[in-house]
């Protein structure tokens, strides 16, 4: 049974959105981090690139699989988490506290697209 | 869906379970990386029980095997084991095989890939004409596990009892008898490291994988199957080998004896030999750690496609993404620079040796 962060934003993709003022913090869900196995290798944007709600800005690899990461918002990016070059294992052993990108989002409205926690659990089974 | 004898143990031991070959087969159990390292460090344990076994027998069974595969039999003593191919006319391969040589006279025991096994007896059926052979597919039968690691033979003596395992050379098989039973105890693998597959029925099967398993060795599923034998250079029917991919095209012709009077697809891997062959199967070692998998191209610096990756992977032994391709000739020499895209970027690399890791078989 995968967890199901309470208080976060989920996208039907599996990313999970962590809303701190104008920026979006994102990760993806224990879920998906279930599905595809041990993660070998994160593929990130650069800090200022932009990003947009439905397309993919980089791709988690496994040893199996590879998925890209699709934006659950759009925005500046303003940090990525550089620790998970060297250790993407972090996201299979924590899904939620292994965020991948920060971005300060420019169209707050886009997270009333999102689904919460109660939302997601319907789709991640 | 079929299951093999083992399928109840998988789901209880909570495997990961997809479909492989019309099989309800287990992916993975702890983990790929976990499992790949048992094997590689100590000992793991396959359940391979979808693989075929069609036996051939009858006074023309030598001419016969030799007739549809590319390896020489004549020479083969009782106990050996020989691998190669089936072929079509046109040298593509119909499956890459085990042959044993059995104790009686004109016997043989061919072991073909799962998803192959109907499509194999059709054509080994067609090809029997005017040879007198009786083939008996008994796949349904045969249980099979693979005990695979430098710690195979340890389990294989000491937990389950097979003293004769020893002795055995890699490619050698002994039949054992458990209870009336026949067991084929073989030192094959498909791992690139030493290691036994044991042929038996299924109550004898399950008996030896919870043995196995409560002596420690580590239960491991088809995705570490997949990474430990792409390392060790050996390469996966539907991937490597095609109806499309001759062994010349795969870098086999060493399992493929021009040299005897004739087999099927002989004239037409003669003609690649002499003429070269338009694609080759090649190694691609990537710098940046971007994993290149099946299907992606494979492009020179400024643009053009030369190729396709058939299997890759970011190793889990060697730590470094590599992949077999399928590229044009031109470009399949060692230390040839070629790119692979991997979504929106192309990578650089170069062509290396297949056989990235080294194997550790037993003399």
């Amino acid at each position: 049974m995968s967890k199901i962060a309470e208080g976060l934003l989920y996208s039907e993709s599996h990313e999970w959105v962590k809303v701190d003022g104008n920026v979006a913090i994102i990760g993806v869900s224990d879920f998906a981090q279930g599905e595809m196995g041990d993660i070998t290798y994160v593929e990130m944007p650069d800090v200022d690139d932009e990003v947009s709600a439905g397309d993919d800005f980089g791709a988690l690899e496994s040893v199996k699989t590879s998925s890209e990461l699709v934006a659950p918002v759009s925005g500046k990016v303003v940090a990525r988490n550089d620790e998970l070059e060297d250790r993407p294992e972090l996201i299979n052993e924590d899904a939620y506290e292994a965020w991948i990108i920060k971005v300060e989002m420019s169209d707050k409205a886009e997270l009333d697209a999102l689904l919460n926690a109660a939302s997601y659990a319907e789709i991640a089974k | 869906m079929k299951q093999t004898c083992l399928h109840d143990l998988h789901v209880e031991l909570g495997a990961k379970m997809s479909p492989f070959a019309g099989y309800d087969m287990p992916i993975q159990y702890s983990g790929i990386i976990d499992e790949h390292n048992a094997v590689r460090h100590a000992a793991g344990v396959f359940d391979v029980s979808h693989m075929g076994e069609i036996f051939v027998s009858g006074p023309d069974a030598e001419k016969y095997v030799n007739h549809i595969f590319t390896n020489d039999v004549r020479t083969l003593v009782p106990g050996a084991v020989l691998y190669g191919m089936m072929l079509y006319p046109d040298g593509g391969t119909v499956d890459d095989l085990l042959v044993y040589k059995e104790s009686g006279p004109d016997h043989f025991l061919l072991v073909v890939n799962a998803a192959n096994v109907d499509k194999d007896y059709a054509w080994m059926k067609e090809q029997s004409d005017g040879f007198d052979v009786k083939l008996d597919n008994q796949s349904d039968a045969w249980g099979q596990i693979a005990v695979q690691g430098p710690e195979a033979e340890k389990a294989v003596c000491d937990a389950l009892g097979f003293q004769e395992a020893s002795a055995l050379s890699f490619y050698t098989f002994v039949d054992v008898e458990r209870e009336g039973r026949r067991v084929i105890l073989s030192r094959t693998g498909y791992t690139g490291e030493d290691g036994f597959e044991i042929y038996a029925d299924p109550a004898h099967i399950r008996n030896y994988w919870n043995i196995l398993l409560a002596s420690g060795v580590k239960p491991c599923g088809l995705g570490c199957r997949d990474t430990l034998r792409f390392e060790a250079g050996l390469p996966l029917y539907g991937d490597e080998l095609t109806a499309d991919i001759s062994p010349i095209m795969a870098g086999l012709g060493m399992f493929c004896k021009l040299d005897k009077p004739e087999f099927i697809g002989k004239e037409a891997l003669a003609a690649q030999k002499a003429n070269g062959v338009a694609r080759k199967l090649v190694g691609i070692e990537l710098a940046d750690k971007a994993v290149p998998r099946h299907g992606y191209p494979v492009e020179l610096e400024e643009g053009t496609e030369v190729g396709v990756v058939t299997t890759g992977y970011h190793s889990i032994s060697l730590e470094k993404s590599i992949c077999f391709a399928l590229v044009d000739s031109a470009y399949a020499a060692l230390g040839t620079p070629l790119r692979v895209r991997v979504r929106k970027n192309t990578f650089p690399g170069v062509v290396v040796k297949k056989r990235f890791y080294q194997t550790n078989y037993k003399k």
